[in-house]
């Protein structure tokens, strides 16, 4: 009971303050604040992408930028946290990777993404490789705190009854870093449906980003603020599945303090 | 002879200069004997434990365990820290199987012991609770548990007590007893109390100061199983009295 009170209790600011920023986005448009070609209202924007043509493309396209995102969080994961733990065990490594790491992050995605394209053709892959760029480096870092930041006392526990590196690392250090792994994974899923859609500008052809860049050109502000929020639907989507895995995967720790943590 | 420190030393080089730990300490532990190391805060009682774990090579002498020479050899000893040091995303249940693992006791064999021992303990209900729920005391219980069914001879337990209350405290070193009487392994205790070591062991060592060595040895004359009211005998007050003594005259030599 108490939780149902409290999920509620969760859920109703937010959604006031939405609906009052929807009310206000229309009033603007139906008393004539702005021109509808430069704001359309949001009942023009829900009856524009509602036509039958409308909505077959833009299911079309979010399928693409779904997908497009799909492989580049997962790559960018995945090798995120690869690196992370390569340079966890690897001291060594880790001294002399870190300032390029940080450079990898420094190069703007306006220089890199053409770069890219002029190496790997208008295909997947540098869009893959774009997205998988702007993912991994969140999940590094966020997982390399966890590796470190474990507790002392358990780790001198583990070693005092004999524990060898890697039974270290499978036992204590990576189920430590399960939490730090999260908050990168979180961070990196918001920031892969933004560059999967940047990536697509690249070559409008296909994708979320496509559309709307070619929606502007054509002068239909519906349609590109439709695209806008699918994006935007997309990326909170995501978000909520990493929200949801991550409770699967840390139920041992208590729920109110996990809340108070993430909040 | 369970365990043999033989002339040992430590030193660490830090940017003050070298600090000499332990200079020359010597002790042992016989088979299925209960000895206590009291001694002054910064005594190197830390750097002992580490040395016998393997943790850290002393700079001169040797570490026998079992007739062996393990001298910077980890996985001869089972462990109980002062934090009950249990893993959070583990059961109850889950850590005493993890402990057993990792000093290669099958799986199977481990879960059998865990739940039959957790029974014993009474705390058959929190074998799949997360270690979290425990108290402190629950906690030691814990983590004694896993030292005693680990399948090496010598348990090291240091400052076991030291974070509970005094009411606590009290409790665990009965229940402690309680179970070693009818389960004896060879004990290496390190302790701030005087009481706790007394009442417990069967010999009691008196360290000094840093570079520490054993300035006093005591064989405690009562018999077994222990009764509590030797806490108020004349004998234990002598001898508490006589530590306390050894311990002052430690400090200002160090």
């Amino acid at each position: 009971m108490g939780n149902k009170r409290s999920l509620w209790s969760k859920v109703w600011p937010p959604a006031l303050a939405l609906a009052a920023g929807i009310g206000l986005w229309q009033a603007s448009a139906s008393l004539g604040w702005a021109d509808a070609w430069t704001l359309p209202s949001p009942a023009s924007v829900a009856a524009e992408a509602l036509k039958a043509d409308t909505r077959e493309r833009l299911a079309e396209h979010t399928g693409a930028t779904l997908r497009l995102t799909m492989l580049g969080f997962a790559g960018g994961a995945a090798a995120g946290f690869a690196l992370a733990a390569l340079l966890h065990l690897l001291p060594g490594l880790r001294r002399g990777l870190s300032p390029l790491l940080i450079l990898s992050q420094n190069v703007p995605m306006v220089v890199l993404a053409p770069i890219m394209t002029m190496l790997f053709g208008y295909g997947m892959l540098p869009k893959i490789l774009l997205v998988m760029l702007v993912c991994f480096f969140p999940v590094t870092v966020a997982t390399l705190g966890g590796l470190a930041g474990g507790d002392e006392a358990l780790r001198n526990y583990m070693r005092m009854i004999g524990c060898g590196r890697w039974t270290l690392f499978w036992r204590l250090e990576l189920p430590g870093a399960v939490t730090g792994l999260f908050s990168g994974l979180k961070i990196a899923a918001s920031y892969s449906v933004l560059s999967a859609t940047f990536a697509e500008m690249l070559s409008p052809k296909t994708g979320l980003g496509g559309f709307m860049v070619l929606s502007t050109r054509g002068y239909m502000q519906e349609r590109a603020f439709a695209a806008v929020i699918l994006i935007v639907a997309l990326s909170l989507a995501l978000y909520g599945l990493i929200s949801l895995a991550e409770r699967a995967f840390t139920r041992w720790r208590p729920r109110k303090e996990a809340a108070e943590r993430d909040a | 002879m369970m365990l043999e420190v033989k002339g040992v030393g430590k030193s660490f080089r830090n940017d003050a200069g070298v600090k000499e730990v332990l200079r020359g300490l010597t002790l042992h532990v016989r088979e299925g004997e209960f000895v206590s190391i009291v001694g002054p805060s910064g005594s190197g009682k830390t750097t002992l434990f580490q040395l016998i774990g393997g943790l850290e090579l002393p700079s001169s002498g040797e570490i026998w365990i079992g007739g062996r020479n393990t001298t910077g050899e980890r996985g001869h000893i089972a462990y109980m820290p002062q934090q009950a040091s249990l893993l959070p995303w583990r059961t109850v249940r889950g850590n005493i199987e993890l402990s057993l693992g990792i000093a290669g006791i099958d799986k199977k064999r481990a879960r059998e012991l865990a739940g039959e021992w957790l029974a014993r303990i009474g705390l058959a209900e929190y074998a799949d609770a997360y270690p979290r729920t425990l108290s402190g005391g629950m906690s030691q219980r814990v983590s004694f548990l896993r030292a005693l069914l680990s399948p090496q001879p010598l348990m090291l337990l240091d400052e076991p007590f030291g974070a509970l209350d005094a009411l606590t405290r009290l409790d665990m070193q009965r229940w402690l007893l309680s179970i070693w009487e009818t389960n004896r392994r060879s004990v290496l205790l390190v302790t701030h109390s005087i009481e706790e070591a007394l009442y417990l062991s069967d010999r009691v060592l008196v360290l000094s100061a840093s570079p520490a060595a054993v300035t006093d040895e005591i064989e405690v004359p009562f018999a077994r199983p222990r009764e509590e009211s030797i806490l108020l005998d004349e004998r234990f007050n002598a001898l508490k009295g006589r530590i306390y003594g050894q311990l002052k005259e430690g400090r200002k030599e160090g």
